[in-house]
Parts: structure tokens; sequence; C-alpha cells
């Protein structure tokens, strides 16, 4: 990806307020990300929301890239400020087995959303009110939107017990 | 013995997947303190057929139809936002009569999304009438997609870089009909519901949710209206050339159902202002942007949002250089306004949880995927 560093004099605030926990501020097509250190996500998005009127969590979501074998999670916030008429992408970089803290304390929308990155990748958030499945059925196993989850895999045991057929197919 | 008599306790009732007030397969498993709700559990996912998971087998091209299935009342809007996030990364822009007829083609669908809401949550309320006229006006407007592109519900009316239709002979006469016939109807509307006493007393103060709240909870499009934002995704960062137009963003203080109504009512009025304007004055020139055949965005990733008839549908691409999508994640109004029931819920009675799950004018289409 050509990004381009993005310096803005919001970039420069968040450099000076975290140092280190800031990877990267860049800015791709025009629309500015911030890749930040697992740990800080939560006080990153924290600092956003009181500092600098970022009170709209547009979205939550995550991405699989099982070849970064240290960290093969992106998970990705994109908010919004009402008051700037700006939005960012806040992203970390995890590995399988980290548990991202929760961020339905800062913004409710995220409850339903990190159930949803929970379901579809298995992604446990830390402190999470009420972490659970959401759109695939409680019971199923495996998370589908996985690399190494094949487009017409299903959880066989389910089906047999719950549509009584030997295949979904 | 009469105290132990008279104790309550709470109940369970559940309400879908098969309710006609649930608009589709929405499943509401509510808690209840005599007929009041002290909390509810939605169950979603009923509709769930992995759109995302199918995008990343598919190449661009091919998964256009695919997000006109999310939304089905309103699947112009779909396959604009996946156009334009898919010519976002791609750096290319539509041509400016592509944009006109986009913005037509969308503002009716809006319209055509505003009916069936209408007509179904005045049903749900109880007022039959509506429903037969909301219905009649949608037809018209369902006509002009199905004479433009022979679909009326699931149009995949747009191509990534423009359109791949010219407009039919007579499109201009027909759309200024449709404006001119549709504009008085919506008065006719409002002489049958605004001012009606039960239709007000029924909405008025149910489903409160503040602007704070809406912000929390990421409520956006006509329910952040109600609560008195102006903030409306056309005006704030215009995409295809929504800036030339004139146009209003309705608002209102209280944020209840019945602002809500009011809002989508004026909505309309708007759309049909855009309309209007669009459809007197379509640039000559290509429909289609020089975009390559195979479309193949260089790797990189893009979050595009557009206001839909429900809020702001946004579509994350991560691009890994080849044709075919390496994530593509769906931002969903409805699904994420659904969330907001159990705070507006909490504390009213049965009979309102209908009337607020009209008013949030979800599909369940979008909310399961």
């Amino acid at each position: 990806m050509e990004s381009v560093p993005w310096d803005g004099e919001l970039a420069s605030q968040l450099k000076a307020q975290f140092g280190e926990a800031i990877v990267e501020c860049a800015s791709y097509r025009d629309q500015n990300f911030i890749v930040a250190k697992p740990e800080t996500a939560i006080a990153l998005l924290e600092y956003l929301k009181l500092e600098a009127d970022f009170t709209y969590l547009v979205d939550l979501t995550a991405a699989h890239y099982p070849k970064r074998v240290e960290a093969p999670f992106d998970v990705v916030y994109i908010i919004y400020s009402f008051a700037r008429n700006e939005r960012l992408r806040v992203k970390i970089r995890i590995a399988e087995s980290y548990r991202p803290a929760t961020a339905a304390f800062i913004h409710s929308t995220a409850n339903w959303l990190e159930r949803e990155a929970f379901d579809m990748f298995g992604i446990q958030f830390d402190g999470h009110p009420d972490l659970r499945r959401i759109l695939m059925p409680d019971e199923w196993s495996g998370h589908p939107l996985r690399k190494d989850y094949g487009i017409t895999q299903m959880d066989q045991r389910w089906v047999k017990e719950n549509l009584g057929i030997e295949s979904g197919q | 013995m009469a105290q132990t008599f008279l104790d309550s306790s709470e109940l369970v009732l559940n309400m879908g997947p098969q309710h006609p007030s649930t608009h589709g397969v929405l499943r509401v498993i509510l808690k209840l303190d005599g007929e009041k709700i002290t909390g509810t559990d939605c169950v979603i996912g009923y509709l769930h057929r992995g759109v995302e998971k199918i995008a990343e087998n598919r190449t661009y091209p091919m998964f256009a139809p695919y997000v006109d299935r999310m939304d089905y009342v309103a699947s112009i809007s779909n396959g604009l936002g996946y156009c334009l996030a898919i010519e976002k990364l791609m750096n290319i822009e539509a041509t400016p009569r592509a944009n006109a007829v986009r913005v037509i083609l969308t503002e009716i669908n809006r319209i055509a999304s505003h009916l069936l809401w209408l007509g179904t949550h005045a049903l749900d309320i109880g007022a039959i009438t509506p429903l037969f006229y909301t219905m009649r006006e949608r037809e018209e407007a369902l006509k002009i997609f199905e004479n433009y592109c022979g679909a009326r519900l699931t149009t995949h009316a747009f191509r990534i870089g423009g359109l791949q239709y010219e407009t039919y002979e007579g499109f201009e006469e027909q759309v200024k009909k449709f404006c001119d016939e549709f504009e008085p109807r919506v008065d006719e509307y409002e002489t049958l519901l605004t001012g009606n006493r039960i239709w007000v007393n029924r909405l008025t103060g149910i489903g409160i949710l503040t602007a704070g709240e809406c912000k929390d909870y990421g409520v956006t499009g006509p329910m952040l209206r109600a609560a008195g934002v102006k903030w409306d995704l056309r005006k704030a960062q215009p995409y295809s050339g929504y800036d030339q137009y004139d146009f209003d963003i309705p608002t209102r203080e209280n944020g209840d159902t019945f602002d809500r109504f009011i809002v989508r009512m004026q909505e309309m009025r708007q759309s049909v202002r855009i309309v209007r304007q669009a459809v007197a004055n379509i640039p000559e020139g290509p429909i289609m942007a020089k975009a390559p055949k195979v479309i193949k965005p260089p790797m990189g990733e893009a979050y595009v949002s557009i206001e839909a008839p429900k809020g702001e549908l946004g579509y994350y691409v991560v691009s890994d250089g080849t044709n075919q999508p390496y994530r593509l994640r769906v931002r969903p109004p409805s699904f994420i306004n659904l969330q907001s029931l159990d705070k507006m819920a909490k504390g009213a009675l049965i009979a309102d949880v209908v009337a607020i799950i009209g008013t949030l004018d979800i599909v369940l289409g979008e909310v399961d995927r």
C-alpha cells in the first residue's frame, strides 16, 4: 500500500500524547489511519472521544492475515467526529491468543460489533459485557470469516442435529 | 395472603421470528414485569448468508449483485455505496452524466424505501389505509427502475465506474411525471396521519433517543435527525455530485417515534426536490468513466459511506491487488440502529415495542447479511 505519512495537527498531538504506542500515522486515498499498539487502543479511543470530539464509533471490524504469523488479526475501529466532520481509522495488529480490551464502555455501539467480530473471527474481547455469537447459531463451531475457513465449509454436526440432514450443501 | 396473591413476577415473552410486525425474521425475547418491559434480547441471524465471505470469493464486478440483496428495499443505495467504494480504491470517478442518473435513481429509491416503511409502520400501529396508497406510489417508482434496468427490487443498476445502461427513451418525462404526481400524495398521507389524534397519541413520547444516545449507539439517518442533529452525509461529505443540488436536512427536536415519522415524511419531499433538479439538467457525455476491463484495485484499503435511507451505509474494502476483495466489510445501518432497541424499549409497554421496531425501519436482510 503506497500510503503517505499523515502529519496533521491531530497526528502530532496523538504522537506527543502516546509516544511509542502510535506505530504509524498515515493516509491512503485521503483517508487517515493510525496503527497503534494493541494495549493502547482503548486509551486512544477514549482520548480521541474526550479530547478530539470523535464521539461516534462508525464501525468496528477485523481482518485475518494468516501470512502475518506473529500478529494475524487486524482489529479496525472507524471513528467519526461530528464537530470536525472527520473520519479516522484506528488499527491494531494482534496475535491469535491476544484478547483486546472491549470498547463497549466508551462507545455503546461496540457491544454488538464486538460480538460480531467474535462470531466471525473468534477474537475474544476482554471485559465485554455479553460476548456471545450474534449472527451464527450459539452452538456453531468455527469462525467463518477466518481465511482458513472454506467457503462451503460448515459445522456438519450442527447441521445434522438441528436440521436433520446430512449436509447443507 | 392477599399480598402474595398480588405479587408480580418477571415473565418472558417470545416475539418472532414469525411475527408480522417484526418486518421479517427478527426475534425479540422480552423480559416483562406485568406489561412493562424490563429487558430485551434480539436474536438475529436467521437470514445470515455470509455476504462478506462470499465477497472474498468473487471478483469485484461479480459481487455487485449480492449487495442488492442486503437492504432489498433500497438496493440502489447499496449498489451506489459499493460502486463508490471500489471507485475510491481504483481512484476513478464516475462521469457527470452517470452521477446525475445515479442521484435520480437513488433518491427515487429513497422515496420507495420510505413509502414501504410508512405503509408497514402505519399498519403495525393499526392504520390500515396508508399501506394501499403507499404501495400504489411505490409501484410507480419501481416501474422507473424496471424500465431502466429490467429489475424492480434487486436492481444492480450501477457499475463500477458509472452505468451499464444509457437512460431509456422517455426517462426524463417519466421521472418528472412521477415527481409531479407524487408530491401531492405526500400531503394526502399527512392528512391521513399527521393530524390524526390516534396516530399522534400513539407515537408521541414513544422510543425516545436523545442526540447523545444516538451518537453513543451509532444510530444514524432519520433517527439521528429526529433527535435534532443536522447531519446527513449527502451534505457533510458529499458524493456523486450531491453538492450541486439545493435541499434541506429536515430535523426535529424530541427524538421520539412521532418526530421520526415527520422527518421521514419531509425527507420524501426533499428527495423530490433533488430529483427535480437533477432530471432538469442531466449532462451529456459518456456514462462510463475510463475503467479498466478487469477491475484490479491496487493494494490498499478504504472506507466509503453514503447516506442510505436507513442511515450511514459503509463499505470497508481491503484490496490485495488481485481481482477479488481480500476483505469486504459492510457497515449496515439497520444492524447498528437495531442495537438501540433495548435502550428504547426498556420501560415501555409491549404494544409500544411494535411501534419502536417500526420506527427503526430495519430490513432483516441487511441486519443479518
